[in-house]
């Protein structure tokens, strides 16, 4: 049967047009497509890679700065705190102070009122050691007429001495 | 007459697309025919009409008109050892008449001699561009000017910029045969089978579907063609066997000792067997397409070899049929495109295949 008898024209023909199709779209269409498409291809691919990378790194970011945030917020608090304290115990110091100085001042006070009492008691004494001895001039110098007189007189220097 | 027609109609329509029922009617319309009017019976031949169509030819024949034909002539190369090589357009032997002692006979260029007569002493060879070589080099041109503008728009587009026009029609299919078929088939080693793949694809494709165009030739049916593109596959499947390919068809693993005997003949017609098959199968399927829709067109010469009104009344029933296997044969085209290609990746992948999977076999 004719419809199944190779040509041997159309033979050469096809086979020569397939090779040199075969060369011209395989280095000139094929290769550059192929490359181009995997290129394509593998950019994408990196492309959503990297942003995938991009996504975790953000989230890790994230982790990180709320992290950071806690921690400043912890500080922030101990600051305060100590701040406090500091200022409380700067606070109960100058009140001691204040008070140690109070207290000093109130004994100098003390001592300085004692000393005068006891320089004016001194002066006291004295004046009425040297009122005594005036009396005692005196009453001498009356010459001792009347006993009775002396005694009464002695006893009135004398209470007005202890008055003092 | 008519009635019994018009009453047949849905029993016929059925026939229709019974292929083996295509013989009967035909002859019965020729029987009516030679009743009828012996004049139309000389002239019309259903199946010497859809032979012409279907086979290769010196000319792209168009119509014939009273007496005149319309077709364009094609250039005859014809060599013999005798003679050497002479060329010269078809068209001067066109009606019968020798032409520097060639001659043509049923469409085929036999030498002649003097008087006339056939020589058949003189051995020619036929390298005439036929309709279908035309048909095939203008379709391959087409291929080639369409493909590299494709690749011009990615080389000047680079990997970052969308494709473009056609080359948004080409991607999907390149990529299609990449992933679909060089990937499954082919491993890791697709990339190198890939522009044979590509190449045979669109090679097919292109022919195909300009067989299609109504007054083409039938490249892609015709036994020649797929006969080339199934003797490069086999070359590339042998190209790719490796020991385990071979060793597995010497000496079959996991049979007992006798039965490896037998099963090496077949094993090793099997080689030969898988494109064979794939010539047959693209050949069969192109021929078979082009011979409905050429029977479809006919029926309406057929009918109107019975009676005039029969014909008429027919064209609709029968442009609707062929329609509707026009649009199959689309399909088909791209289909038997890809069935060639992927087998061929299959064949290839399995002379390949490495030691590793010996678990199914």
């Amino acid at each position: 049967m004719e419809l199944l008898q190779p040509g041997l024209g159309l033979l050469v023909w096809t086979l020569l047009a397939f090779l040199i199709v075969f060369y011209i779209l395989k280095k000139f269409a094929w290769k550059p497509i192929l490359a181009t498409l995997k290129e394509r291809e593998t950019g994408i691919a990196d492309a959503i890679a990297s942003a995938e990378k991009i996504k975790i790194e953000m989230a890790q970011m994230k982790n990180e700065n709320e992290a950071i945030l806690q921690k400043a917020r912890e500080e922030r608090a101990t600051v305060l705190k100590e701040a406090k304290e500091q200022s409380d115990k700067m606070i109960g110091e100058a009140k001691d102070k204040a008070k140690a100085e109070y207290d000093k001042i109130l004994a100098d006070a003390q001592l300085a009122i004692q000393q005068q009492k006891n320089e004016a008691l001194t002066e006291v004494k004295n004046q009425v050691g040297t009122l005594v001895i005036e009396v005692a001039t005196q009453v001498l110098r009356r010459e001792l007429a009347n006993k009775a007189e002396q005694e009464t007189f002695i006893e009135q220097v004398v209470k007005s001495a202890k008055l003092n | 007459m008519l009635s019994k027609f018009v009453k047949s109609l849905p029993i016929l329509a059925f026939s229709i697309l019974l292929l083996s029922l295509m013989s009967i009617s035909v002859a019965h319309a020729e029987e009516k025919s030679t009743a009828e009017t012996d004049e139309k019976a000389k002239t019309f031949d259903p199946a010497k009409v859809i032979m012409e169509h279907i086979m290769d030819a010196h000319e792209f024949h168009f119509a014939t008109i009273g007496d005149h034909n319309i077709a364009i002539p094609l250039p005859v190369i014809v060599y013999s050892k005798e003679r050497g090589l002479a060329v010269f357009s078809f068209g001067k032997i066109e009606e019968g008449e020798t032409y520097n002692g060639y001659k043509s006979e049923e469409g085929k260029i036999v030498a002649v001699d003097a008087a006339g007569k056939v020589e058949e002493s003189v051995t020619l060879y036929d390298f005439s561009l036929t309709r279908n070589v035309v048909q095939m080099l203008l379709a391959l041109i087409l291929l080639v000017v369409l493909m590299l503008n494709v690749a011009k728009k990615y080389i000047a587009g680079g990997a970052k910029t969308a494709p473009s026009g056609f080359q948004g029609w080409v991607e999907p299919v390149i990529t299609f045969v990449r992933d679909e078929v060089g990937k499954p088939n082919l491993g890791k080693k697709y990339e190198k089978y890939m522009p044979y793949l590509l190449t045979i694809f669109f090679f097919i494709l292109i022919n195909n579907i300009i067989g299609l165009i109504p007054g083409t030739a039938n490249v892609t049916g015709n036994i020649t063609f797929t006969l080339v593109l199934a003797v490069i596959s086999l070359l590339v499947i042998l190209f790719s066997t490796n020991f385990h390919f071979w060793m597995h068809i010497f000496w079959p693993p996991g049979v007992p000792f006798l039965v490896k005997f037998i099963l090496i003949p077949v094993e090793l017609l099997g080689v030969f067997i898988k494109p064979a098959a794939l010539m047959i199968r693209l050949f069969a399927n192109m021929v078979a397409g082009h011979i409905v829709i050429t029977c479809f067109i006919l029926l309406i010469f057929i009918f109107g070899a019975m009676s005039h009104v029969a014909g008429w009344g027919f064209a609709p029933v029968s442009i609707l049929f062929t329609v509707f296997i026009y649009f199959i044969e689309v399909l088909v085209a791209f289909i038997q495109a890809f069935i060639f290609t992927n087998l061929t990746a299959v064949f290839i992948g399995q002379a390949m295949e490495g030691a590793h999977d010996d678990a199914h076999h």
